[in-house]
């Protein structure tokens, strides 16, 4: 201990020898810094096994991993805002709601609590057809009305009125189908703009040609 | 929990469910167990979004749920089962297990259940028999009797199980008595339910008709369409029996580098006899006497009595210890040593590691204590034939790897170091556990390093898909060559030698995540094997 510094100062407590390095040599340099996140391998590692059952057992990996990302248990969260609410975010696709289940388990085997309201699928086959010739009608309607309204000036306010009745109308079948596709809002608003004025150009140059809604510089 | 395992289990939720439900999940592995409530507001994430990921793990059996501390008129408390989570791994192998017993229906069967956590026969017999009809050519279909024998015989051969019944609170559909729920820390075992193996009725004769003329393919029924009889009633995959299966892949196939391929034969089928009387974690199989096995021997193999009774004294005589003798009636009684099997493999892969990370005189040291039990410095230098001041380096470099212990023996009371002896050993077990920490953290770096690497070539990825659509709906639409060779020289060819070493380092990663399971797989069975014979 501290008495014992002056008395046997260049003695060992332990056998030297053992360590296999005499007195005057000089100790190996303690370290300074954290040893190296990728230290430099003595050894190469042995490559990889190969053959068939390797190469179907990979491909069976990414596929499983990218079928994964469409399934229903895939929980994506919300995009947060950036920076500005901004007026397009009306006429966004319908982000994933929180309040609703994609899938419908079997909830007598999950504890009540679990319970949340099953988002019953969009059937795009057979409702979109049904309304679609109302629809297409009305299209028709109001623009020969517009027709109208630009070639009659005097009898504007009159037109008007109708306009503004069956949008009334289609406002009201609007309320009752509440999960219809978005391209009846262009219908529903009172703003001259097309859809595709908001658009925030992540479609540009993958739609076709023949979208006659597209705004045009 | 260790922390590689907690990242581990995060970065595989990630992968399959999302980020949503990679954060609830490893919040709940990090507490143990907790209640709904506690559990959205400690990760602040909105109740709804909470409800959905547990509902998600739920399906798929990762997490359960039981009265709390409380009792059964407290909150419901909700653990995650790691064990289960870290077979999302291993996923790719057990489809293929599938595939090469039981074919391609086989393996979307167990496909399809995997995906889905537990679905009912009915559902999975309709959804597997779409998808085959889909890849065959027109005008043929797939009959669902030929899906549902499939799955029979994977249910009869224990491949899947029936999910095990709640004794739910709240639901009377157990009768008059509400019975409680079960207390969370005892999960009900598959195997306890009678029921567990076997099939519901259900009347499906049928099959999904192409028809030829429309570009759709309309699905026409003929016959009876699936009815439902067996609602409620949920199957899912039984990942203890593959692991047998693995096991026992994994003996013979030691067995036949180490002496050949006809005593790998015969241990086969020593081991098919004795599939279903071994329960799961036992040290041995059942004794077989040497007259069975002869008779149970395929006649392919083309193995006579005399060459059976020699193969089965060369296998007893291995010191690998794989096949023990213990008795001498009905020409011999002989069993397989599961245990002793499994020890020498993991003795073996501990073995691999040192050599090929230090070198093969490193290994040469650590099999000599391995096989020594304690041996002094100097001893070790002479049994290892190794130059003193080699041998001590090596020896060092072990030890601050902690792949080798240092056991003090003191001559006298106080621990003075001139006077004790400094033994080098290595502990089997404590070693294969370090091991499997290693493993765990490695096959995280490799997921971490393929999302990075995903991450940095994003655009490029983007690109090349669009790209691709865009081909696919030009050739779908018939132009012509010209066109097609102008999209496709719309990306230059240092972007695609690019594209080309980006998609061989991913595929290289997701090849070495599965190699590195392998070696998981088989500490992870030493060690619970060597818990079990405790």
């Amino acid at each position: 201990m501290a008495g014992n510094r002056g008395r046997g100062r260049s003695q060992f407590t332990f056998n030297v020898d053992t360590l296999r390095f005499g007195r005057g040599d000089s100790l190996p340099t303690s370290a300074h810094t954290p040893s190296p996140l990728f230290p430099p391998m003595q050894f190469r590692p042995v490559p990889l096994h190969t053959g068939e059952e390797v190469d179907y057992m990979l491909a069976l990996k990414q596929e499983l991993r990218a079928s994964s990302k469409n399934l229903p248990f895939h929980i994506k969260a919300a995009r947060t805002k950036t920076d500005v609410a901004r007026y397009s975010d009306k006429y966004q696709n319908g982000e994933p709601k929180y309040n609703c289940i994609e899938w419908s388990p079997d909830w007598s085997r999950m504890p009540k609590e679990l319970c949340i309201k099953v988002q019953k699928t969009r059937k795009t086959g057979a409702k979109p057809q049904l309304t679609q010739k109302p629809k297409v009608a009305a299209r028709k309607e109001e623009v020969l009305q517009k027709l109208e309204t630009l070639e009659k000036r005097e009898q504007e306010q009159h037109s008007e009125e109708e306009e503004d009745e069956e949008k009334k109308k289609q406002n009201e079948e609007e309320e009752e189908e509440p999960d219809e596709d978005y391209d009846e809002e262009e219908l529903e608003d009172e703003t001259d703009y097309i859809i595709s004025y908001f658009d925030n150009g992540e479609d540009f140059g993958a739609d076709s040609d023949d979208n006659m809604d597209e705004a045009v510089c | 929990m260790t922390t590689q395992e907690v990242r581990l289990c995060g970065l595989l939720l990630q992968e399959h469910f999302g980020n949503v439900v990679e954060k609830v999940g490893t919040h709940l592995i990090r507490s143990g167990v907790l209640t709904l409530r506690a559990l959205a507001h400690e990760t602040k994430l909105p109740l709804d979004l909470v409800k959905k990921s547990l509902c998600v793990l739920v399906q798929h059996g990762m997490c359960t749920f039981g009265a709390g501390r409380r009792g059964p008129a407290g909150p419901v408390e909700y653990r995650i089962n790691c064990e289960h989570v870290f077979h999302m791994l291993r996923y790719p192998r057990y489809i293929y297990t599938a595939k090469s017993l039981y074919g391609d229906t086989g393996e979307l069967i167990v496909e399809e259940i995997l995906q889905r956590g537990h679905m009912t026969m009915s559902s999975t017999v309709k959804t597997v028999a779409d998808r085959l009809t889909h890849n065959m050519p027109e005008g043929q279909s797939m009959d669902y009797s030929e899906v549902v024998s499939v799955f029979s015989q994977l249910v009869e051969t224990h491949f899947l199980q029936r999910c095990p019944p709640l004794a739910s609170a709240g639901s009377s559909s157990s009768g008059a008595v509400d019975t409680p729920l079960p207390v969370a820390t005892q999960p009900t075992e598959p195997e306890s339910h009678p029921d567990c193996y076997k099939l519901p009725y259900i009347n499906l004769t049928g099959q999904l008709l192409q028809s030829k003329h429309s570009s759709h393919t309309k699905k026409l029924f003929s016959g009876q369409p699936l009815c439902g009889d067996d609602d409620g009633i949920y199957w899912q995959v039984n990942f203890q029996r593959f692991h047998l299966h693995f096991r026992d892949q994994a003996i013979i196939s030691a067995v036949s580098c180490k002496l050949d391929q006809s005593s790998s034969e015969i241990v086969r089928t020593m081991l098919r006899m004795s599939e279903v009387t071994t329960p799961a974690h036992a040290a041995f199989t059942q004794a077989l006497s040497a007259n069975e096995i002869f008779r149970a021997l395929l006649s392919s193999y083309n193995i006579a009595r005399p060459i059976l009774d020699q193969y089965l004294s060369l296998l007893v005589d291995d010191p690998m210890e794989f096949v023990g003798k213990t008795g001498d009636s009905g020409g011999g009684m002989y069993v397989v040593n599961l245990h002793r099997a499994l020890a020498n493999l993991a003795r073996a892969t501990l073995e691999s590691v040192v050599q090929e990370r230090f070198g093969s005189r490193s290994a040469r040291i650590f099999r000599l204590l391995l096989r020594k039990r304690h041996l002094e410095q100097k001893q070790v230098e002479d049994f290892a034939m190794i130059p003193a001041k080699e041998a001590k380096d090596m020896l060092y470099k072990l030890l601050s790897e902690n792949l080798v212990q240092l056991q003090e023996i003191p001559k006298t009371p106080d621990y003075a170091p001139s006077r004790t002896f400094y033994l080098y050993t290595v502990n089997q077990l404590p070693t294969a556990r370090l091991l499997l920490q290693h493993c765990y953290k490695t096959v995280g770096n490799l997921i971490e390093r393929r999302l990075y690497e995903t991450k940095e070539n994003k655009r490029l990825l983007e690109k090349s898909q669009r790209i691709e659509a865009i081909l696919a709906s030009l050739q779908a639409t018939g132009a012509e060559a010209a066109q097609l060779t102008e999209v496709e020289e719309m990306i230059t060819v240092p972007e695609r030698q690019q594209l080309e070493s980006l998609r061989h380092h991913i595929n290289k990663l997701d090849s070495s995540e599965n190699q590195v399971d392998e070696t998981i797989f088989l500490l992870k069975s030493y060690i619970n094997s060597t818990q079990a014979s405790r």
